[in-house]
């Protein structure tokens, strides 16, 4: 079977943006970019599935600008086979993304979709429940594992109260939380094959589909600073201010 | 404006997180109805009829509705939306499983975790772990969205007098089976309603020592416990307790930060609480510069005397 990956490109989960002085956006020039930390380990599982016997092709997908290449090939010296670029300088939101993903569903026929349960620069979290809605597949979202026999998958997931385990047939679509599993580093031999393996281009007109957004930012501001309060000398002191001054306890 | 909220209850009664929800609705504006979905869930619509604010509850009891699982919810929501211009749950995990495939239906935009709403139109949510807050104003029919519990103030769960109506019941969709679920038991308060909350990191070294210093601490403040994504990796705590951008957000009265050294992703989590106290060996941990108190010393020190000295 085929697993499809969806891999954003996304800024590095180590630095710190910054909002632009107009109010437009985040500043993302020159700062680092990497593969959204989630869909990292959503193609470390698949890899593993196909390590494991279960797949047999893991295809990488990633919708964005022509430098989402980068991203594929990171997923591709991971273990993917091959790369899906659908490429676009728009600004694609999760509704679009998962409009895309079901044409390339479509087209490829996967058993399972594995994306990342939330990009982390628009922390939306939609993009994999969408997907399964537009295909009228089962989800499992928050994976903290998950199992593939006899055409079923069983998926553990993170609830806030605790964990589910859910069974479903397959197709399904499956969204990774962290404790999933660890993505391994690519090693450099692996980087080299990397760029060796299929990397195809669409374009959402290609696809047929409609990118339009259907949210308009209309301003991008600074949280609310929050300032470093005062050291205590001990915890004499610190009961004191949190009894007198805070009036919190 | 007409709008929807879907309640999460236990079948009993109605959860915190949806009288936060209901009062995001109350700054919309309009007429409010509340969606009870389940099995067996009669008291749950009762006690939703008492909210404030809300005009009608409807109820939806069927079996295949007691896992809620996002499936079959969805469904029903979907054949339920029509009138609505607005959809809102909680940004909880089950909120964040239902909506986007409630949206998707509809064929509109998700705005997830508002935290203000600025007309019908237009919201503010954060992004990048809370770096930024976009406005955000959507064109589509129908707005879905998941609201940030901690961005609104919950309204009261009495006083009102909502009529009950009760929908039928959607198809089975079959998609997925609920195989089990194991919820943490706790007597403490839930982390999303506390009023303090006492967090532990890596800088605890071991499950042990957070069971052996928290707990006493937690239960002089009448807390409940929390902590850091490396702490619950490193199995500390079950994966529940994680405070931050991919854990649960906080924003209790007290947030005691001990051993967590103020990562931007846990920051996320709990920057919007009221007090912050930091206790950690490190003058330079960034949880520091968040922290209203700060206690550079050793934890296993601290933590102790703190326990001790509330008495
Ligand atoms: C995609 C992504 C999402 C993430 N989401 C989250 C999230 O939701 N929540 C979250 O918390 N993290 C999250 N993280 C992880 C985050 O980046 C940090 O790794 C994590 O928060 C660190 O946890 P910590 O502070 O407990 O550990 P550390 O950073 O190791 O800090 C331990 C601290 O303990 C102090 N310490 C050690 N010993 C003592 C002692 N004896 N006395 C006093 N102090 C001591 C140290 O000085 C240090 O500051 C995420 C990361 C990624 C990539
Ligand atoms: N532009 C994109 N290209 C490929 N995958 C994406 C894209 N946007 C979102 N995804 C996938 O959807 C997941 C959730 O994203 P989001 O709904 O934006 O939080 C990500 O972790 C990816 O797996």
């Amino acid at each position: 079977m085929k697993i499809l990956v969806p891999v954003k490109r996304v800024v590095d989960y180590n630095v710190k943006v910054r909002v632009k002085a107009d109010n437009s956006g985040v500043d993302i020039a020159n700062v680092k970019m990497s593969m959204n930390p989630f869909d990292e380990i959503a193609v470390e599982e698949a890899v593993r599935l196909k390590e494991a016997g279960v797949a047999t092709e893991v295809i990488a997908v990633s919708c964005g600008v022509a430098q989402c290449q980068e991203t594929l090939r990171t997923a591709m010296a991971i273990g993917a086979d091959r790369g899906i670029l659908v490429q676009t300088d728009e600004e694609l939101q999760p509704l679009a993304v998962a409009k895309l993903l079901k044409t390339l569903v479509e087209k490829e026929g996967p058993q399972l979709v594995i994306l990342g349960k939330q990009a982390i620069d628009d922390d939306a979290n939609q993009t994999g429940q969408m997907l399964a809605a537009l295909l009228n597949l089962p989800q499992a979202t928050f994976a903290s594992k998950v199992a593939i026999a006899d055409g079923k998958a069983t998926v553990t997931r993170e609830i806030d109260g605790g964990l589910e385990t859910l069974s479903m047939s397959l197709p399904a679509i499956v969204t990774t939380d962290l404790r999933l599993n660890e993505p391994r580093y690519a090693t450099l031999p692996n980087i080299m094959k990397a760029k060796k393996k299929p990397l195809e281009t669409v374009t959402p007109a290609d696809l047929g589909v409609d990118v339009a957004p259907r949210l308009k930012t209309l301003k991008v501001e600074e949280p609310p600073k929050r300032s470093a309060g005062v050291k205590v000398a001990d915890v004499a002191e610190l009961v004191a201010k949190l009894k007198n001054e805070a009036k919190v306890i | 404006m007409s709008i929807l909220v879907i309640a999460e209850h236990d079948n009993a009664s109605i959860k915190a997180g949806t009288l936060n929800t209901l009062a995001a609705a109350q700054a919309i504006g309009g007429d409010i109805d509340l969606l009870v979905v389940g099995s067996g869930c009669g008291a749950a619509a009762e006690a939703g009829a008492k909210i404030a604010g809300v005009s009608k509850v409807r109820v939806a009891d069927a079996a295949h509705y007691a896992d809620g699982g996002a499936e079959n919810v969805a469904a029903l929501v979907v054949a339920n939306a029509g009138g609505y211009t607005h959809i809102l749950a909680a940004a909880s995990t089950f909120g964040k499983n239902v909506m986007p495939r409630v949206a998707a239906q509809l064929d509109v935009a998700q705005i997830s975790e508002i935290v203000t709403v600025v007309s019908a139109d237009t919201f503010r949510r954060p992004i990048y772990a809370g770096n930024a807050i976009a406005t955000v104003q959507s064109a589509d029919p129908v707005k879905v969205i998941t609201v940030r519990t901690t961005g609104f103030d919950p309204v009261a769960e009495t006083g009102g007098s909502g009529s009950v109506e009760a929908l039928d019941a959607g198809a089975d969709t079959g998609l997925t089976k609920l195989v089990n679920r194991e919820l943490t038991k706790s007597e403490r308060p839930e982390l999303g309603a506390a009023g303090i909350i006492v967090s532990g990191g890596r800088g605890l070294g071991n499950g042990e020592n957070y069971h052996s210093l928290l707990e006493p601490l937690a239960d002089k403040l009448n807390a409940a416990l929390g902590a850091s994504r490396a702490a619950v990796d490193a199995g500390y705590v079950p994966n529940d307790y994680q405070v931050g951008q991919t854990g649960k957000i906080v924003a209790p009265q007290l947030y005691v930060a001990i051993g967590i050294s103020g990562a931007i992703q846990h920051l996320a989590g709990m920057k919007d609480s009221k007090v912050i106290v930091a206790i950690n060996k490190d003058e330079e941990a960034p949880i520091f510069q968040v922290a209203d108190y700060g206690l550079v010393a050793d934890l296993f020190d601290a933590v102790p005397a703190l326990t001790a000295a509330l008495g």
